[in-house]
C-alpha cells in the first residue's frame, strides 16, 4: 500500500503540500482534484521521491521512499504525465523498452513485452517504430501508459494524462484506461481538474485545496454532505458544466 | 632572465600533453636519422637568409638540417637555444651586449665570450657586417626640414614615429635613444618592421628605426640620420651555437665557422634586397651566395607550391586534430559536471570564460616559457580557446532539457549514468554538436597564428606574405585556412547525421 504521512513540502517558501495524510487502498483507483497549484502533482512527485518531503514520510508496502530506496522503488510504480512525457530521440517501441533493456533483458522478451502492452492498449503494432512527433496525442498517451506499464508495477500514477486530448480522443481513452485499471487491478492514483473525469475513474476522490486535504470520499459524499463551502463551490461550479452537457445531449 | 612560476600551471600543461600524446604524430622524422641539426631565424628577411645560408652549409657538411624561420624576437630565440629547443641562430653582438646579458654588465668580446658560456651557448667570430641601428626618414622630408643627425630631429616635436615593437622596449632602443638625445615628440607608436616602411612610404609616420643593411634603405630613398652622440652600439653579425653541438656534429659547427668573415656589408644588403625587393626566395638567395663566395654547390630544395600546401595542410590539421579531440575529452565531462552541480558550473563556466578573453596571440606567447616553440604551445593554447563553447553547450543543452522529460526519466527508475546515457546526452546532442563546431571553425582561424611561435601550418605563408609585402603568399596561408573552416562547417553537417538521433531531427523541422 502506497501511504503519505504527515507529509509537508514548501517550494522556495510557498508552501505546497500541508500535512497530508493519505493511505491509497489497493486495487482502487484514487482521484486527486483541486485548482491549479493545490498541490495535486507535487504529491505524485512526493510519492515517486522526485522530491523529497521537508516533514513526514512516504512509504510503499512499509518501505519508506528516501533517496536511497527511490530509485528502487520507483520501478514499483509506473508515472504517465500529461501527452505522455517521452523521449523525442527515441521510437515509440524504444520509449517503452528503455527500462528492459537497462535491465538487460533479453531481445525476445523485450519484444514480447512490448507487443502485449499495444495490444492492451489498442496501439497499432505498426506505429511502434514512429518518434514521438509523429504520433498522435492520444498515440503518444498510450506509449507514455505502455513505457509505465512494462515492469508491471503494482501502483500507477498519472498526472494529468488526458487534458491535452480533443475530447473525443480523450472519451475513448477514458474508456480505455478505466477498462485497463479494472482488468489489471492496479492502486491508481490520477490527478485531474475535471470533476467529471475525476467521477469516472474514482472509486475515491480527494479534494485538495492549497496543499491539503479538504475532504475525501466518493462523489456521493462530497455532493451531498461538503465539508464546508469551498467544497459545495467546487462541486457546483463543475456541475453547473455537466448539467449544461446533459441538456444539449437530450 | 627570470622565468616566471611553473609549478601551479604544470598540472594543466601534463594534462595537455598526455591527451597530445593519445593521437598520433603527423610530424617527426623517420626512426634511426640523426637529429637534425636546428636552426632558428628572427622575424626578419635578413635573419631569415642568414638562416637559410646556416641551413646550406649544415647540409653541405653532411648533417640534416632543419630552419624554423621566423620563430619571434630576441628574446624567443635566445631562449630557445638556451633551453635546446634549437641548436644555432644568427644575432648581433650589440644585441647580446644590450639587451641579452643586459644585467651581467659585459665589457669587450672576452667577458662577452664568458658570460654566454655559463648559458652553453658558444659564439662564433663575426660574420663580416656591422647592422646596427640607426633612425632614418625620407631624404625628400629631411631635405625640407633640414634633418642630417639624430640631435635635428629635436628641433620637430611635430614629428610622428614609428618604431618596430622590439625597439619600442629594448634597453638600446627608443627609451635610452628619447633620453640621450632629450628627444621631445610624443607620437610614438609601435608596429612591424615591414609595415613601418610601408608606413613611411605612404608618409603615416616620419621617423622609424632601421637595420643598416635593410634593402629599403635605398628603395624608398631613405636618408639615414647620423648618430651624433654615438647613442647605438656595433652590432656585428654572428652565429650563437650550443656549446653540445660540437660534440653531436662536429662537421656542421666547422661548416658554420666558413662563413665567418665572408660577408660585408653591401653583400648583405644586396642579400636582403634579393629577397625582399626582387622576391628570390631566401633559400636560393643562400645558395647563390655560397656558391659564389665559397665555391660552394648546394642541393637546392624548393617545394612546389602543390606540396608546400599539402605541407602546411598536414601541420595545421594536426594542430587542429589534436588540440580540438583534447579539448573535447575535457570540455564535455567539464559540461556535465557543471549541468549537474550549479555552483560547480558557474565557476567551470567563469574560469573557461576567462582563458577566453586572453588574446589569442598573447595566450600562444605565454605558453612559450613552459613549452617552448613549435606544435606543443600552439597545441595547448589552441587547446584552451577551444574549451569554452564546448563547455558552455554542453552546459546549456542539457540544463535545457524539459523538466518534465527529466524527471520522467528519473521516475522510470534509471540510474544516473543511465539517465545521462540513454536521455540527458542524446537530447542535448545539438547543442554539444554546435558547440565542438564552433570550437573547431575558431581553431582553424586561431591556429594560423601558430606559425608566429614555429607550429607552422597556413600562418607560415602569411607571416612570410607580411615580411615579403607579397600578397600571393599571404593567399596561399589565408585562401586554404578559409576553405579549410568551410570544408569543417560541411562536415559536421555530416557529423550531425550521424551523431544527432532522427527523432529529434524531425521534431526540431515539425
Amino acid at each position: 500500500m502506497l501511504s503519505l504521512r504527515g507529509v509537508s513540502k514548501t517550494f522556495e517558501k510557498t508552501p505546497a503540500v500541508r500535512d497530508v495524510d493519505l493511505d491509497f487502498t489497493p486495487r482502487t483507483t484514487t482521484v486527486l482534484i483541486g485548482a491549479s497549484g493545490c498541490g495535486k502533482s507535487t504529491l505524485l512527485r512526493l510519492a515517486l521521491g522526485l522530491v523529497m518531503p521537508d516533514r513526514g514520510s512516504v512509504h510503499l508496502d512499509g518501505e519508506r521512499v528516501d533517496a536511497r530506496s527511490a530509485p528502487a522503488l520507483r520501478r514499483r510504480m509506473g508515472y504517465v504525465i500529461q501527452d505522455g512525457g517521452l523521449f523525442p530521440h527515441l521510437d515509440a517501441g524504444r520509449n517503452v523498452s528503455l527500462m528492459a533493456r537497462h535491465l538487460g533483458w533479453e531481445a525476445e522478451r523485450t519484444r514480447e513485452r512490448v507487443l502485449e502492452l499495444a495490444r492492451l492498449t489498442r496501439f497499432p503494432e505498426s506505429a511502434l517504430d514512429r518518434f514521438p512527433v509523429q504520433l498522435s496525442g492520444g498515440q503518444r498517451q498510450r506509449v507514455g501508459l505502455m513505457r509505465a506499464l512494462l515492469l508491471d508495477p503494482e501502483v500507477l500514477l498519472l498526472d494529468e494524462p488526458l487534458a491535452a486530448l480533443d475530447p473525443l480522443v480523450r472519451a475513448e481513452l477514458q474508456d480505455g484506461l478505466r477498462e485497463i485499471f479494472r482488468n489489471l487491478g492496479k492502486t491508481v492514483v490520477l490527478v485531474t481538474h475535471d470533476l467529471a473525469e475525476a467521477a469516472f475513474f474514482g472509486d475515491c476522490i480527494v479534494l485538495l485545496r492549497d496543499g491539503s486535504v479538504v475532504q475525501s470520499g466518493t462523489l456521493r459524499n462530497l455532493v451531498e454532505a461538503p465539508a464546508d463551502e469551498y467544497v459545495s463551490r467546487f462541486v457546483r461550479a463543475q456541475r453547473t458544466l455537466h448539467v449544461t452537457g446533459a441538456e444539449a445531449a437530450r | 632572465m627570470k622565468r616566471p612560476e611553473r609549478g601551479g600551471r604544470r598540472w594543466l600543461v601534463t594534462a595537455t600533453l598526455a591527451l597530445a600524446g593519445c593521437v598520433p604524430s603527423c610530424s617527426g622524422d623517420g626512426a634511426g636519422a640523426a637529429p637534425p641539426v636546428r636552426i632558428g631565424s628572427k622575424q626578419f628577411t635578413e635573419s631569415v637568409v642568414l638562416g637559410e645560408l646556416a641551413a646550406a652549409l649544415v647540409r653541405a657538411s653532411g648533417s640534416p638540417a632543419e630552419h624554423l624561420s621566423q620563430l619571434g624576437g630576441t628574446q624567443v630565440l635566445w631562449n630557445a637555444l638556451v633551453r635546446g629547443e634549437i641548436d644555432v641562430y644568427p644575432e648581433y653582438t650589440g644585441t647580446l651586449e644590450q639587451e641579452i646579458l643586459k644585467g651581467d654588465e659585459v665589457r669587450g668580446e672576452a667577458e662577452l665570450r664568458e658570460a654566454l658560456a655559463s648559458y652553453g651557448v658558444v659564439m662564433s667570430r663575426p660574420l663580416g657586417f656591422n647592422d646596427t641601428y640607426a633612425l632614418g626618414m625620407k631624404a625628400a622630408r629631411a631635405g625640407a626640414l633640414g634633418i642630417r643627425s639624430i640631435s635635428d630631429l629635436k628641433r620637430h616635436p611635430e614629428l610622428r614615429f614609428g618604431f618596430t615593437n622590439e625597439f619600442m622596449d629594448r634597453a638600446d632602443g627608443w627609451p635610452g635613444l628619447k633620453a640621450r638625445y632629450a628627444l621631445p615628440q610624443e607620437d610614438v607608436r609601435g608596429l612591424d618592421h615591414d609595415l613601418a616602411y610601408r608606413g613611411l612610404s605612404a608618409d603615416t609616420i616620419d621617423v622609424t628605426d632601421l637595420y643598416s643593411t635593410d634593402a629599403d634603405i635605398s628603395y624608398y630613398g631613405l636618408r639615414v640620420l647620423q648618430d651624433d652622440l654615438n647613442y647605438f652600439s656595433v652590432y656585428d653579425a654572428v652565429w650563437l651555437i650550443r656549446a653540445d653541438l660540437k660534440a653531436r656534429a662536429p662537421a656542421a659547427v666547422a661548416a658554420l665557422a666558413r662563413l665567418e668573415g665572408k660577408i660585408d656589408a653591401s653583400a648583405m644588403a644586396a642579400m636582403n634586397a634579393r629577397a625582399k625587393l626582387r622576391r628570390v626566395p631566401e633559400s636560393r638567395v643562400a645558395k647563390d651566395f655560397l656558391a659564389v663566395n665559397l665555391g660552394l654547390t648546394v642541393a637546392q630544395e624548393e617545394q612546389g607550391r602543390g606540396a608546400r600546401i599539402l605541407r602546411r595542410t598536414e601541420e595545421h590539421l594536426a594542430l587542429v586534430a589534436v588540440s580540438l579531440s583534447g579539448a573535447l575529452c575535457l570540455a564535455l565531462p567539464l559540461g556535465i559536471l557543471a549541468a549537474r552541480w550549479p555552483r560547480l558550473g558557474a565557476v567551470v563556466l567563469a574560469a573557461t570564460g576567462v582563458l577566453q578573453t586572453i588574446p589569442s596571440l598573447a595566450l600562444l606567447v605565454f605558453m612559450i616559457p613552459l613549452l617552448g616553440i613549435g606544435a606543443p604551445p600552439a597545441v595547448a593554447a589552441l587547446f584552451l580557446y577551444s574549451l569554452l563553447p564546448i563547455v558552455r553547450n554542453a552546459h546549456a543543452g542539457l540544463t535545457g532539457i524539459p523538466a518534465p522529460l527529466r524527471e520522467s526519466a528519473e521516475a522510470l527508475g534509471l540510474s544516473p549514468v543511465a539517465r545521462l546515457w540513454h536521455v540527458e546526452l542524446p537530447l542535448a546532442s545539438p547543442s554539444i554538436l554546435a558547440g565542438v563546431k564552433t570550437s573547431a571553425v575558431i581553431n582553424v582561424g586561431t591556429a594560423t597564428l601558430g606559425a608566429v611561435i614555429g607550429a607552422g601550418g597556413y600562418g607560415q605563408p602569411i607571416l612570410t606574405g607580411i615580411r615579403l609585402d607579397d600578397v600571393g603568399l599571404i593567399l596561399e596561408g589565408a585562401v586554404p585556412a578559409a576553405l579549410l573552416a568551410v570544408g569543417v562547417q560541411a562536415l559536421f553537417a555530416g557529423v550531425e547525421r550521424w551523431v544527432v538521433p532522427l527523432g529529434l531531427r524531425l521534431a526540431s523541422k515539425d
